[in-house]
């Protein structure tokens, strides 16, 4: 069989399912006995088998299927979760995933057999259940139960129904009426061309013969024609199940029919039925596997159906969703990014020509046509942002599985808590921050957590927190990495700035504890006193710092020794187009980022204050540095004649974090959508400028970043 | 011209001549992307000296750069013969260059150029590839990377 074709889908879900095995297993190993876990780990584990041989990479279906037995065991309650058994579990993953990066790469899975992991499970599974010969027993058992029911769990897809309650209820009483509750899945033949109209012809046959009170997918789906080649009902009927299925059997064009019993979740009755003479030899154990699930079924096990059945019903759902969108080469939506800035560059010179007004009668109509015009580049911009934006969860959830691995290797017990997985962020900023991101929590958990020794002893609670929070602020999105451990050890870094003569000390003894942390941040700065494996080589912060402002983000950190430190990642939510502040300086244009001004205030010449011969001034209560850009950006500055001087100033307020800065500026032009364009990187300018953008007339305009000036 | 081109062996390069003053320099024609007319130049403060800003070129920000002011020669004085050189060495990374004029272009065969004298004194020396004969004159090659890249002398 050739399955090239399938490969991508191959490797995006197996993806998917190893880092749903990874995240369970966290979870798993934190509750033992969390049922609802166990069963979604095995039917991960089970799907990654399948898939697996399907595709005909036989070492990973191997590995798999021993992991799977593993965690039947567990499911069935026959041994224990033990730190050995998930240490092992993690090993297992990791040999999974270097098959599929092998697959990635080469379209074969190695030649890695990964004995040794397998071996590990085997004694595992001898140690935990106790008994290597019940095993043998229970093997055969297997093996007899899958012959007798031998249900193929993916054929029957009407066990995985789920119920409402009130389909429920009409099911229970049918069963008290004398009815029989069949499933059926109904398989449509491959060359089919009016599926739809298959569908309707075997739901008219099954409604001469009873009631269908639920069908998978909707019925009006299935009219629609959006389901793939086989569709599942339940059917409540006083017939049996043989003539009910001959009669959609004799509907054309049905290859198959899939029947049985429906089991009402109350009571235990099982019925299924061998309708699948050809299965292929990588199938089989899957099947036998599946069976001798369905065998031992307890009540844990109708969990597992109804978890399974949920998540079934979640995939089924949101198939028609897959299969609308497509895959986009990330060159071709910068492609269309590039048309759209044009496009604003465009729309901002006909508004600025409508602005002269010498369009005389025409002018109403042209303006609105340019407001319409506006109106729909702002929208087109918008959807192909969105287009960008991915959710952080592809980053940041590698992280809890990073913490575990540091609780041991530190030997620090510590948690990980991560809120706002979903945040969204412009792709090319989702594939830069994981680096960055994996170095704070690295950090937190090398520098930041003392040792549960010392927590005890502080009074702290044993376990360490690290918190991963991030959420949208304003056209920002922030992401916080915290700890509850020691903060930051204001004399440890001044003594080592000092030794290290990063500082003098003279400068020491100005400088406030602000000013002490900002020093990590320089380039080989690290306070630890001994080099682990984990962190300390003082690379570190600074090449944080310096990937994040290359995204046009910041970083700041807080600390507050004893209660811990909070690094906030601060990052732009797009990066090609932005709302700005055009201001005049001299006779020259500037564009301030709208995101970083708080307001604009006029101020009289009277009211500058001087503070160690710094002009500031006092916004209600603030204190804030005046900073004249025209001479910080060496303009000339504007000759009044005169008498004539302003007696006021213009002042845009920004602000970096909590400091705030007043820049002042001779002239407001007003707010504007800009197109941000680099300058390339031969201009060196101590980065007060960040980039540039063309103006409505085709006059370029730099855009000053104002962080560099607070 | 085109016959020429045709003709065009491993051993030739072709240059554009340009005029800074009295003299005269090529550029290899393998980095020039393209020549404009003087524009206006919005001012990058802050910059190094030699750098007058940035121009729109077709909705692309390119910084542009003074040779004269870069090889210490009196400031520029724009005429209607002045021209920027837009080079470009690596794609995404454009850059301008002032010239007072636009000359020709010259196809040089290899026994026609010199290896420049190296000398550590004169900083111009640096950004010289050889020296180029052509007619009566000789043309100073320039080795555009360094021209470009090369940090302020201080």
């Amino acid at each position: 069989m050739d399955v090239s074709q399938y490969l991508e889908i191959f490797i995006d879900e197996t993806k998917e399912h190893l880092q749903n095995l990874s995240d369970e297993l966290m979870v798993l190993e934190k509750e033992p006995e969390n049922m609802d876990t166990i069963n979604e780990i095995f039917r991960a584990a089970h799907s990654l088998k399948g898939m697996a041989g399907t595709m005909g990479y036989k070492r990973m279906q191997t590995l798999t299927h021993d992991m799977e037995n593993v965690f039947s065991e567990i499911r069935d309650g026959k041994m224990k979760v033990s730190s050995k058994l998930v240490d092992v579990l993690f090993q297992g993953l990791d040999a999974l995933e270097a098959y599929l990066d092998n697959i990635i790469n080469t379209a074969n899975e190695g030649e890695d057999d990964n004995q040794d992991i397998i071996d590990a499970l085997n004694e595992c599974l001898v140690e935990g259940t106790g008994k290597g010969a019940a095993k043998e027993e229970k093997q055969s058992e297997k093996a007899q139960s899958a012959q007798t029911t031998s249900a193929d769990q993916d054929k029957h897809k009407y066990k995985n129904l789920k119920l409402a309650e009130h389909e429920r209820n009409a099911a229970m009483r049918a069963i008290e009426e004398g009815q029989h509750v069949f499933g059926l899945t109904v398989e449509i033949s491959e060359g089919c061309l009016l599926k739809a109209a298959r569908a309707f012809l075997v739901f008219k046959a099954l409604e001469e013969l009873g009631e269908v009170i639920k069908a998978e997918p909707d019925v009006q789906d299935i009219e629609d024609e959006k389901f793939d080649l086989d569709f599942t009902v339940v059917f409540l009927t006083t017939e049996t199940l043989e003539k009910v299925r001959n009669a959609v059997l004799n509907v054309s064009e049905v290859k198959e029919v899939y029947a049985g019993e429906l089991e009402i979740p109350v009571e235990e009755k099982k019925e299924a039925k061998a309708d699948e003479p050809e299965q292929s030899a990588a199938n089989q154990s899957t099947e036998t596997e599946a069976a001798a699930a369905a065998a031992t079924q307890t009540a844990a096990a109708t969990q597992t159906a109804d978890k399974n059945a949920s998540k079934k019903a979640a995939k089924s759902t949101s198939k028609p969703v897959v299969n609308r969108s497509v895959r986009v080469d990330i060159e071709k939506l910068d492609v269309l990014m590039n048309l759209v800035s044009e496009l604003i560059i465009a729309k901002n010179g006909l508004v600025s020509i409508g602005s002269q007004g010498n369009l005389g009668e025409e002018n109403n109509g042209f303006n609105e046509q340019i407001e319409y015009l506006e109106r729909v580049t702002t929208n087109l911009h918008e959807s192909v942002m969105k287009v960008r934006m991915m959710p952080i969860e592809s980053v940041v959830n590698k992280f809890p599985r990073m913490i575990r691995e540091l609780n041991k290797k530190l030997g620090k017990k510590m948690e990980l808590y991560m809120s706002g997985e979903d945040t969204e962020l412009d792709r090319t900023v989702i594939d830069e921050i994981g680096d960055p991101l994996m170095h704070l929590l690295r950090n937190s958990a090398d520098h930041g957590l003392e040792s549960n020794e010392e927590r005890v002893r502080l009074g702290k609670p044993e376990v360490g927190s690290i918190f991963l929070d991030a959420y949208q602020d304003g056209n920002n999105v922030v992401i916080e990495v915290r700890d509850d451990g020691a903060g930051i050890d204001i004399e440890k870094v001044k003594n080592k700035a000092l030794e290290k003569g990063t500082i003098t000390p003279e400068q020491a003894e100005t400088m406030s504890d602000k000013d002490f942390i900002d020093l990590l941040f320089r380039p080989s700065f690290s306070t630890a006193d001994k080099i682990t494996d984990v962190s300390g080589r003082g690379v570190g912060l600074d090449v944080v710092k310096s990937k994040i402002e290359g995204l046009g983000g910041e970083i700041d950190c807080k600390s507050v020794r004893g209660e811990g430190s909070t690094f906030t990642i601060q990052l732009p939510l797009t990066l090609a187009i932005i709302q700005a502040l055009m201001v005049e300086l001299g006779t020259e244009k500037y564009a301030i980022p709208l995101g970083s001004i708080e307001t604009i205030e006029d101020v009289p010449l009277t009211d500058i204050k001087y503070v160690q011969t710094r002009e500031v001034i006092n916004l209600r209560g603030n204190v804030i540095p005046l900073i004249r850009l025209d001479q910080i950006l060496d303009v000339e500055p504007l000759t009044y004649p005169e008498g004539e001087e302003p007696e006021s100033i213009t002042v845009v307020v920004v602000t970096k974090g909590d400091k705030l800065a007043g820049l002042v500026v001779d002239n407001l032009i007003g707010q504007q959508e800009i197109v941000i364009k680099s300058i390339g990187k031969y201009i060196n300018n101590n980065k007060i400028i960040s980039g540039a953008t063309i103006l409505g007339d085709g006059e370029v305009a730099l855009i000053i970043d104002a962080n560099t000036l607070v | 011209m085109s016959e020429k081109e045709a003709n065009v062996v491993l051993t030739e390069k072709q240059y554009i001549v340009v005029k800074l003053g009295t003299e005269q320099y090529g550029i290899d024609i393998q980095n020039v992307d393209n020549i404009v007319r003087m524009q206006r130049i919005t001012r990058v403060p802050k910059a190094q000296a030699y750098f007058k800003g940035v121009i729109n070129l077709r909705g692309e920000i390119i910084p542009v750069m003074s040779l004269r002011t870069k090889f210490g020669l009196e400031p520029d004085e724009y005429t209607g013969k002045t021209r920027i050189i837009i080079i470009k060495m690596e794609p995404q990374a454009s850059i301008g260059i002032i010239v007072d004029e636009v000359k020709e272009v010259v196809t040089l065969e290899e026994d026609e150029i010199d290896k420049p004298t190296y000398n550590n004194n004169d900083e111009k020396a640096a950004y010289l590839s050889g020296i180029g004969k052509h007619g009566d004159g000789l043309i100073s090659l320039l080795n555009m990377s360094a021209v470009i890249t090369e940090k302020e002398q201080l």
